[in-house]
């Protein structure tokens, strides 16, 4: 199929789509209206366990089951592309090269941002049921503060500091832990993933019982998923010479 | 009325569905897939909107009493997220994987099937 005819079907194909759109939209009730039924069952349910952020609520006590299939999703995918990302025979592990040169003034700022970074991370997770936040942020925000140390120091520096090891095992652990919860709930016949321990009392950081732990379990894997899948990106682009052809 | 908000999802979503069908290069189209994404993203927070209403997350200031917007879609658009990054990191290993095995990243150079 040649280009031209491709942009026509394209062409074609969005119109339909784009007039389907439109007629459903304005089916819609109004942009910013008051009419929100669904909003008002998922706050009730969450006033009920004592959970004050309404969005965690939903994820992990309301929905529980639909983010352990999401969670699924990740772990597979993280799964996949640590198997896409094989080095293969051909390639040698070429080592490193030079490290090039780091401004001081980065340097500085890098390794002065990893605690601030990390903390913020287990304060974003572990704070997920009474603010913003919560274990799939806080886990991007622990992983992406391991790679400052990347990019305050060197390749070698992260290698050493930071066991890919360990974290693939994090990853399992996390997975393997909402797992558990889940079945737990099941086990104690209220359902899987059901909220089976003391709700506490509303806004409290230890309050909306398994939620405050599903948010743990979902921040380890995250964050030890993306250190796995940055670490597998980054073998590929430093560690792995040109290929020969 | 108003239905602003809708339509912009969907010129989001065609845009990038238009970038994947033009791309030549195959980290481009990945890239393509995501801005298509992001139009959900727009479309569910728009659903879940609701005009001088707060975040649905409560506290001092805020009681469950309050008007809040909608903590479905956002919970919806979490998972979107989530799923979005994983598949585009998916997707970017299996462009490497063909830019080694195939020496190039042009879709429309793609057409043998070997082995």
């Amino acid at each position: 199929m040649s280009r031209r005819v491709r942009m026509w079907m394209v062409a074609i194909a969005g119109a339909a789509v784009a007039v389907g759109m439109g007629l459903a939209f304005v089916d819609l009730p109004s942009f910013g209206g008051s009419h929100h039924p669904y909003r008002d069952a998922a706050i009730h349910g969450s006033v009920a366990h004592q959970t004050a952020n309404a969005v965690s609520a939903v994820n992990f006590d309301q929905r529980g089951l639909d983010t352990f299939g999401e969670e699924s999703i990740l772990f597979a995918s993280i799964i996949g592309v640590s198997a896409l990302l094989r080095p293969s025979k051909e390639e040698q592990e070429a080592g490193p090269s030079q490290p090039g040169r780091v401004m001081e003034a980065t340097r500085i700022l890098g390794y002065a941002f990893i605690p601030l970074v990390l903390i913020v991370g287990l304060d974003v997770i572990s704070h997920g049921v009474i603010t913003p936040g919560g274990g799939f942020q806080g886990g991007i925000i622990l992983a992406s503060g391991i790679h400052l140390l990347y990019v305050a120091g060197s390749y070698e520096t992260l290698g050493r500091l930071r066991p890919v090891r360990l974290f693939e095992h994090g990853e399992a652990i996390g997975a393997g832990a909402f797992a558990c919860l889940g079945i737990a709930g099941a086990a104690t016949a209220m359902g899987f993933l059901a909220n089976l321990i003391p709700l506490g009392s509303f806004g409290q950081l230890f309050s909306a019982g398994t939620v405050e732990l599903l948010n743990g379990a979902v921040g380890i894997e995250v964050g030890s998923g993306v250190i796995v899948l940055i670490a597998k990106f980054l073998d590929q682009a430093i560690l792995l010479g040109p290929q020969k052809s | 009325m108003s239905y602003y908000g809708y339509f912009v999802a969907g010129a989001i979503m065609l845009t990038g569905a238009v970038g994947i069908a033009r791309s030549r290069n195959l980290v481009h189209a990945v890239v393509c897939l995501s801005v298509s994404q992001a139009g959900t993203y727009v479309l569910l927070l728009s659903i879940g909107y609701q005009r001088h209403a707060a975040a649905p997350v409560f506290g001092s200031t805020i009681k469950p009493s309050t008007k809040v917007v909608d903590p479905v879609v956002q919970a919806l658009c979490l998972t979107d997220i989530v799923v979005s990054a994983t598949v585009t990191a998916l997707l970017l290993a299996l462009s490497l994987q063909i830019a080694k095995h195939h020496g190039t990243t042009d879709p429309d150079e793609l057409s043998a099937l070997r082995g």
